[in-house]
């Protein structure tokens, strides 16, 4: 019970500890590295550097006033929020951290994080139907298109991994890369995936539900105190996920790479896990600081016209390398 | 078709260098001026609070003449003039409300004393609205501010006790006009 086997109830404390502190950290981290990458300093004024911002952010939620529009739809508009933490958190449990580290190691670990963002969108859809508010009513139609949209080339970019590890299982994947990366085979469809990770955790440039300038906060226009807070968490939880996923699926998950492993697996691993998922977390908040966010049209051209021929192509010749090396 | 994939490349190489340049500055310093914490260097003749002033011997600047009242676009200042048993004039009250004052300096442009003078101290919050009104004992320094020879009853014409007229710097004694013949 209290071993590092994958399920045990130590792995569930840790992984569930560290997961959410991780993502409740990251609002912190973010706002810092926004700041140093426009030339400013960030929130530095609570603790030391700042760190307990995100303490000082959540007092300030919780205090505020938790208003129900009363317009709105109450009990889709209470559910919609906790929806999204919620499917984010359970994606996060097929992960495999490192070796004997995870919490559930399921055969279709892949289907099942797609599965969970599809139900994620649900979140943004009826957050803003039951709102029952113009803005909320068009953020919540772009998040449905774009979040549909990007799910199916998201798929198809990754079936060209499934392929070379011949598994659906995160954990077998991983273990497929012991001999070579699957980004350098796989390089088109880590482009694509990157993207669409991008486009599914509805983060910036790809924003458009949210849309702060054109449809003041979209979906969650109406939400308030810690129903917002949910929405928030949900995002960043959503960012460390697919942070998560891209190292596992084409970077190798925690094996180190240059032979560069010290002591024992287990804590070997989730260095290297840790090291780089924390460097697509702040890849993310790179994008951020660094794109605009495209027109909605360009948005959709640019997913069905560009990415999903793109990962269309890219599976057809891994198949068909795939098949020729079989003879 | 191949103008279509060099478009995208082109567009997917735009965002790949923006990327590139926003990621540098973080090896920039940053802008901001720690405020609080660090004090940034206030210019002397910046115009902030606004004080008045004595000159050398001690003895109050202002002469309440009304000028800077006059002057003044917001009118902010009250002052009433009295006078003393040797002659100078000096304000009874003396009244900046600082909650009108938008630090113009026009009244340090007017006074012809230098006794009203604006300062670089800029942190003029107050809790209660009451104390932004400032009286003379709150702005009278016991110094000279920022010209320190200047003593207007030294230099100026006017008799008051202990010195009488022609006996300022640079003066003649007056002119005896009966004495004035052609």
């Amino acid at each position: 019970m209290f071993s590092f086997e994958v399920g045990s109830l130590l792995n569930i404390v840790l992984i569930l500890a560290v997961g959410l502190g991780a993502s409740v950290m990251m609002i912190w981290v973010e706002r810092r590295f926004l700041g140093f990458w426009s030339d400013r300093l960030g929130p530095n004024r609570v603790g030391p550097f700042g760190c307990l911002q995100v303490i000082a952010d959540a007092v300030k939620m919780l205090m505020k006033e938790d208003w129900i529009p009363p317009f709105s739809d109450k009990f889709v508009f209470v559910i919609a929020p906790m929806i999204l933490p919620i499917v984010m958190l359970l994606s996060l449990g097929v992960m495999p951290f490192a070796p004997n580290i995870g919490i559930m190691d399921l055969n279709i670990g892949l289907l099942w994080i797609f599965a969970m963002a599809g139900l994620a969108s649900y979140s943004v859809m009826l957050g803003g139907l039951a709102s029952n508010n113009k803005f909320a009513l068009l953020g919540a139609l772009r998040g449905a298109g774009q979040m549909i949209s990007y799910e199916v080339f998201m798929g198809i970019s990754v079936l060209g991994v499934v392929i070379l590890s011949d598994s659906f299982s995160l954990r077998e994947i991983v273990e497929a890369q012991a001999d070579g990366w699957f980004v350098f085979p796989q390089f088109f469809g880590f482009i694509v995936f990157m993207v669409a990770a991008i486009a599914e955790s509805h983060r910036w440039p790809f924003d458009l539900p949210e849309g702060e300038s054109e449809i003041i906060s979209g979906y969650n226009t109406e939400y308030s105190g810690m129903k917002f807070g949910l929405f928030m968490i949900g995002e960043y939880i959503g960012m460390l996920v697919m942070s998560l996923l891209i190292p596992i699926l084409f970077f190798g998950g925690w094996m180190a790479p240059f032979g560069l492993e010290f002591g024992n697996e287990i804590i070997s691993g989730l260095f290297w896990m840790g090291a780089k998922t924390f460097f697509f977390l702040l890849f993310f908040v790179l994008v951020r600081a660094a794109l605009v966010r495209p027109r909605y049209d360009q948005l959709m051209n640019y997913g069905w016209l560009v990415m999903l021929p793109l990962a269309l192509v890219n599976l057809l010749i891994t198949g068909a390398v795939v098949l020729y090396q079989a003879g | 078709m191949f103008k279509a994939i060099g478009k995208q490349i082109h567009l997917i190489w735009s965002q790949l260098v923006s990327l590139w340049l926003v990621f540098l500055h973080i090896f920039n310093k940053a802008d901001t001026v720690e405020y609080p914490d660090e004090m940034p260097y206030m210019f002397p003749r910046w115009r902030g609070r606004i004080i008045l002033t004595r000159d050398p011997d001690g003895e109050e600047r202002c002469v309440a003449c009304n000028l800077c009242a006059v002057a003044c676009p917001v009118d902010c200042i009250s002052l009433q003039k009295t006078e003393d048993e040797s002659g100078r004039w000096y304000p009874e009250f003396f009244r900046i409300n600082f909650s009108r004052c938008i630090m113009c300096g026009f009244c340090e442009e007017a006074c012809p004393t230098h006794a009203i003078q604006l300062t670089p101290d800029f942190e003029m919050a107050e809790y209660v609205r009451q104390d932004m009104v400032w009286e003379k004992e709150h702005m009278l320094i016991e110094g000279t501010g920022k010209y320190h020879d200047y003593n207007f009853y030294k230099v100026a014409g006017k008799a008051i006790g202990g010195k009488d007229k022609g006996e300022a710097q640079n003066e003649l004694p007056p002119v005896d006009r009966r004495s004035l013949m052609p």
